[in-house]
């Protein structure tokens, strides 16, 4: 080896390392044995309580109504934005049936690709002002009772933000909003991948576009399905920016919308319990972990293996 | 919709439909049904997509009491003063120069820093590459929750160091972009290591043959070799840190060190729903812009680099 390189190394290591020790993953050790505490932080006491903050929490009527949000989330969202980012990528792609067979995208595919991105980019807090106003009382300019009454719907107008029963269910409808253009992009490269002469031969054997979709597309995009559900799942568990900011610190009318995130906020900046936040965000790593492993393993077994 | 979009069924079904077409020109056949109620689903999904955003500018132009009477009626006159109040007396302007600053600092030193740890983790061996790249990769599936509450200590703690700690600390724009860089760092190193692989040896050996020293080497030959992956990355890295929330939350608590998106979290959350909407929805706007241009600008490149985050 030349001269020098372990040196170089060191040198060119030690900005990236530092920071990064540092700011990202001390914080997460720490955070183990500040959950075992009951520090409040604005005291230099820190008493070891073992796993008192635990208990607590499982105790914490307020800590089932986040969790329980968090798993709507985490199943409803993955669904509804797969099943939609599946049969648009299939649309946009292999949909369209041009002359002499050729397996194209519907017409004007490539703007739709760039229309239904956008919202990947846009900020969540955008998101989530936007939706604040969207969902806001008619008397409030909120549009879509206006949009409802417009069209002869006047019976489903409601006030969205004011009943408990719907926070999460806003909630749900925003975060698809807000995926479904990322999928159907990624779903769109794997498809784009696929041999067109897959596709030709199971239209001279007259396949209709279902089959054709169940038989091959599917099969053969199963991968990447199985990876963009494992990181939906882990986008899914968060939820904080759009709950913070469309229902408030506190989850909305009776915590109703409330999230694990804004539950280890909420405890820690506006209660000063920062041993019972970090105990919140201990049972959410322990939670995305276990999601992250369950779901690999379901689907490893469910992969059709092709080609 | 069109001729090209239908279904074709079998051989003699397609000769129907050729010949269905030729006596009508520029009209399908059968299975038409079904693709035009699949093309209705797209332009539905279109329109999902973009009327919430074209309300949102519609809304940023006109008076409150239209906004309020109208909500979805186009507006009578353009009133460009929503910009000046949401600017001003809404500190939009202030947030926006904040996050400039912030962005600009974190972005130069994530690109940078990953950059150099990739270099040395693709191309050098030495003991410990692969427990410091593995160490790397395990922040990327690590919520970021968890990590708030020390974090949020470590930043505040770092304010009470002599000297340099007038630069960091809570409400120092420095810190959060050191604390977005951190946050940047696992895939940042993740994607340029595995481009970094990918760049040609025999340039490098080129240049070492040639008395080149390694900085040289890495400045002057494979950061511009790596211009593509760096530019895409940085990109991924522009959105992530100009569309951050929950980090700036927890470090520039001070009203006037407020990054966009939380300023705007925050103007919507205070104004509930009274005050000046219209400013708000300006705001909304200016937040809005830099990522429309960028994403415009970079569309192709933005959804490969956004996408290959996902698969690699």
């Amino acid at each position: 080896m030349k001269k020098g390189t372990y040196p170089f190394v060191l040198a060119f290591l030690l900005p990236p390392v530092g920071i990064y020790v540092m700011y990202m993953l001390s914080p997460y050790v720490q955070a183990i044995y500040i959950s075992m505490t009951d520090w409040s932080g604005l005291t230099a006491t820190q008493n070891f309580i073992g796993f008192d903050n635990y208990v607590r929490m499982w105790n914490d009527d307020q800590i089932w109504v986040a969790l329980r949000n968090n798993m709507i989330l985490l199943v409803v969202v993955p669904v509804l934005t797969l099943f939609l980012g599946l049969f648009f990528a299939s649309m946009l792609n292999v949909g369209g049936r041009g002359r002499k067979a050729a397996i194209t995208g519907v017409r004007g595919s490539s703007i739709y690709k760039v229309v239904y991105f956008f919202p990947q980019v846009l900020s969540v807090a955008i998101v989530g002002v936007l939706f604040k106003y969207v969902f806001a009382p008619e008397s409030a300019g909120g549009i879509l009772n206006g949009l409802l009454s417009a069209i002869g719907l006047d019976a489903l107008t409601r006030l969205w933000l004011g009943d408990p029963k719907y926070l999460i269910w806003v909630v749900v409808l925003v975060m698809t909003w807000s995926f479904v253009g990322f999928y159907v992009v990624l779903f769109s490269a794997a498809m784009q991948s696929i041999p067109k002469d897959i596709y030709e031969a199971a239209l001279l054997d007259g396949a209709s576009r279902l089959t054709t979709f169940r038989k091959v597309t599917l099969p053969l995009v199963w991968d990447t399905v199985q990876v963009g559900w494992v990181y939906m799942a882990i986008q899914a568990m968060d939820g904080f920016a759009i709950v913070h900011i469309m229902l408030g610190v506190h989850g909305g009318v009776d915590g109703a919308g409330d999230v694990l995130g804004v539950a280890i906020y909420r405890a820690a900046f506006a209660s000063s319990r920062f041993g019972y936040a970090a105990a919140i965000g201990v049972l959410m790593l322990v939670l995305t972990m276990t999601i992250v492993i369950l779901f690999m393993r379901v689907l490893r077994r469910e992969r059709v293996e092709l080609g | 919709m069109t001729a090209t979009q239908k279904e074709h069924k079998d051989p003699a079904m397609v000769e129907r439909e050729r010949q269905e077409r030729r006596r009508r020109p520029g009209m399908g056949g059968g299975g038409r049904a079904i693709g035009l109620l699949n093309s209705g689903f797209l332009l539905l999904w279109g329109l999902i997509t973009t009327l919430p955003l074209l309300w949102a500018i519609m809304s940023s132009f006109k008076t409150n009491g239209e906004f309020r009477v109208d909500p979805m009626g186009l507006p009578s006159g353009l009133q460009w003063d929503n910009f000046a109040r949401a600017w001003t007396a809404a500190n939009i302007g202030q947030y926006f120069v904040n996050s400039v600053i912030v962005v600009t600092m974190s972005l130069t030193l994530t690109m940078l820093f990953g950059a150099m740890g990739a270099y040395v983790l693709a191309r050098y061996e030495f003991p410990g590459n692969r427990l410091i790249y593995y160490g790397f990769l395990g922040g990327l599936v690590l919520p970021v929750f968890l990590a708030l509450v020390p974090m949020f200590f470590i930043v505040r703690n770092t304010g009470e160091i002599p000297v340099i700690g007038q630069f960091l600390g809570l409400n120092s724009y420095l810190s959060l972009a050191l604390v977005y860089t951190a946050f940047s760092m696992p895939f940042t190193v993740f994607f340029l290591t595995a481009f970094f692989r990918t760049l040609p040896s025999s340039v490098a050996e080129a240049g070492i043959v040639d008395g080149c020293s390694h900085f040289a080497l890495f400045f002057r030959i494979m950061l511009p070799m790596a211009k593509p992956g760096i530019i895409s990355l940085a990109l991924f890295n522009f959105l992530g840190h100009w569309n951050q929330y929950v980090l700036p939350l927890v470090i520039m608590q001070d009203g006037d060190k407020r990054v966009l998106a939380q300023g705007l979290g925050t103007l919507a959350a205070n104004t509930g729903f009274r005050a000046d909407w219209t400013a708000l929805f300006a705001g909304l706007v200016i937040a809005l812009l830099p990522v429309l241009i960028v994403y415009i600008l970079f569309q192709k490149r933005i959804q490969a680099g956004l996408t290959a985050g996902v698969l690699k």
